[in-house]
């Protein structure tokens, strides 16, 4: 176990060689010109203005000297500076906007495991019926439809028609304690976020309980005379479970991709609207640092999935020994 | 399956018929008309500078449509390649492609595009742009899907057969693995689809797409979300119904599709 993390941990490194090197070359290749992007619309700066500009961020040197400081600077955990933020470094952007998509990430990725969890067992346990059709129905639409587009309607009708949560924001502007976080203002979002994984996993987890539910040892376990609730949390469940870790660490990448639209919307200050910000301004330093650490997450996700997924099959665990 | 069908056809008929079915003028401004709700004159009401909103969803149907489609084939296209290149020149070039495709798996679908779609929007306008980001996000679960297709038809005996018979390269990719990935390839394309739809309306949604006179799925959305402080819930409501049942009707047909090709086969792609 400890030398499938410390492999995989070793090749994080490579992964994100890689991924710089990709970014590096689309920069390269693209037209987008930093230097006119930063001078915006303002067409009284002069061309040697202009070349000061790109001596200063050194846009000037041979292609080679440039990526080699690329590289050796994200060695050192510098990603450059950003643009938006007024020459602030990206890793301090990054850092400082990291806990409030945490929060959200981590409340919608619960509900998701949860919901997912106990709709998917009252469905198994319910099959054929409205309720499991009522269910499959939710599901269905809720994989169909744009996350965004039911994050809107839901803004519409609980904030402004209904008045029940606020529309916005991390907090009430107009509160003395203005700074903290206010759990009413994470639930729209939360919920939101999380309905699409919801759907999945509820879904996953029915169809995969359906399956477990037909195999030999459940039959015997009914033959037996034990009563068909604690055949299927007993018998049925924990098996149906195996498949559903892998799943967590897959989703979580998609969830991070989901928290752009979804704090634009809700204008929640986390990494998405830093995401969305820096995407409309063409803050490209903030983009690729962004996409970095959605790499490293993505790397380490993946690995959280296996390392679950060996810890809860002892089937896997002896057949890689 | 015929209801999805008849509705997806419906849907693709009043996008390609957009300018006969609506003539009004998408982009007309009728200040007299502004945030109207739904009415018999305004089927789906009016927008915040008085466009009329049913013309602007099919309208801008058809422009998502286009771009879904021509995404998703980009997307398919090059992850045919990868794969075929992976799969038929095996050994070295097998690691390194496959190695390559990981890391391009390991990226956020959503971050990378935005990326993509800011660093090319200069030289491709937003349409260009935003079919760039979703064909160089899409392709590689499809180039594993053909790389393992072809990694299975090598060792079929009829293979064997036909080089045993003198077939040349070119021949048994024309004859035989082609006829037997495009099944496979086929039904990726059309589960790319939806994603591509939502991709394109997301990346306009957030305002990297399409110039926002323009209708398009995703910028009446963006335009919906400016409306709704202002109670202007339809404009976000129908193009959002839009995407929906397109995703819908597409998926159900891809289904029903898939159950017909490969009775007990798992979707490879991450849906």
């Amino acid at each position: 176990m400890l030398k499938l993390i410390l492999r995989r941990l070793a090749v994080l490194p490579l992964i994100l060689l890689a991924v710089a090197t990709v970014t590096f070359v689309l920069t390269e290749i693209s037209p987008f010109d930093p230097v006119e992007a930063y001078v915006g619309a303002e067409n009284n700066v002069s061309p040697q203005r202009k070349a000061e500009i790109a001596h200063a961020w050194g846009f000037d040197q041979p292609l080679p000297e440039r990526f080699g400081r690329w590289i050796g600077n994200l060695a050192q955990g510098d990603m450059g500076n950003s643009v938006i933020a007024g020459g602030q470094p990206v890793a301090a952007e990054i850092a400082s906007r990291a806990g409030a998509s945490i929060a959200l990430v981590g409340g919608a990725l619960a509900l998701v495991l949860v919901g997912g969890l106990v709709f998917g067992v009252l469905a198994a346990a319910f099959r054929g019926t409205f309720f499991d059709w009522l269910v499959r129905t939710m599901c269905y639409f809720n994989t169909a439809a744009p996350s965004f587009w039911v994050g809107l309607l839901a803004l519409y009708l609980f904030s402004i028609e209904l008045g029940w949560l606020p529309a916005g924001g991390s907090s009430d502007p107009r509160a003395i304690e203005a700074a903290g976080v206010d759990f009413e203002h994470l639930i729209l979002p939360m919920v939101v976020l999380s309905l699409t994984g919801y759907a999945w996993f509820t879904l996953f987890v029915r169809n995969t309980l359906l399956e477990v539910l037909r195999e030999d040892h459940v039959q015997f376990a009914r033959a037996q005379g034990i009563g068909e609730v604690a055949v299927l949390l007993r018998y049925a469940l924990p098996n149906a479970l195996i498949p559903f870790v892998t799943l967590v660490g897959t989703h979580l990448a998609e969830l991070i991709g989901g928290t752009i639209l979804i704090e634009k919307i809700f204008g929640w200050p986390g990494l998405g609207l830093l995401t969305f910000n820096a995407a409309v301004n063409e803050d490209i330093p903030l983009i690729v640092g962004i996409t970095l650490c959605g790499c490293v997450l993505v790397v380490l996700g993946n690995l959280l999935a296996d390392v679950l997924y060996r810890v809860m099959d002892p089937r896997v665990r002896e057949a890689l020994r | 399956m015929r209801v999805a069908a008849g509705v997806l056809g419906l849907l693709v008929v009043a996008a390609l018929l957009a300018n006969v079915i609506a003539p009004l003028d998408d982009t007309a401004v009728d200040l007299d008309r502004v945030l109207n709700g739904p009415s018999a004159a305004h089927l789906m009401g009016t927008d915040e500078v008085g466009r009329d909103l049913a013309t602007r969803v099919l309208h801008g149907m058809r422009v998502s449509l286009t771009i879904a489609v021509l995404a998703a084939l980009a997307a398919v296209a090059f992850g045919t390649l990868v794969g075929a290149v992976a799969g038929t020149m095996g050994g070295r070039v097998d690691t390194v492609v496959m190695r390559f495709t990981d890391v391009a798996a390991s990226q956020n679908h959503l971050l990378f595009g935005i990326l993509l779609v800011v660093l090319f929007r200069p030289a491709l306008g937003g349409a260009g742009a935003v079919m760039l980001a979703i064909g160089l996000t899409h392709w590689p679960s499809l180039a594993r899907i053909v790389r393992g297709e072809l990694m299975s038809v090598r060792e079929r005996p009829f293979i064997s057969a036909s080089v045993g018979g003198g077939a040349s390269r070119w021949r048994l990719a024309r004859r035989h693995y082609l006829p037997h990935l495009m099944p496979a390839v086929g039904l990726a394309f059309v589960l790319t689809v939806p994603h591509a739809i939502f991709h394109e309306s997301a990346y306009s949604f957030l305002g990297l797409g399409l110039p926002a006179h323009q209708a398009s799925l995703g910028n009446i959305l963006n335009d919906g979300q400016r409306s709704l402080l202002a109670g202007g819930w339809w404009i976000a409501l129908f193009p959002g119904l839009a995407i929906l049942v397109a995703a819908m009707t597409i998926g159900t047909l891809a289904e029903y599709w898939r159950e017909h090709l490969h009775p007990r086969w798992r979707s490879e792609l991450e849906l």
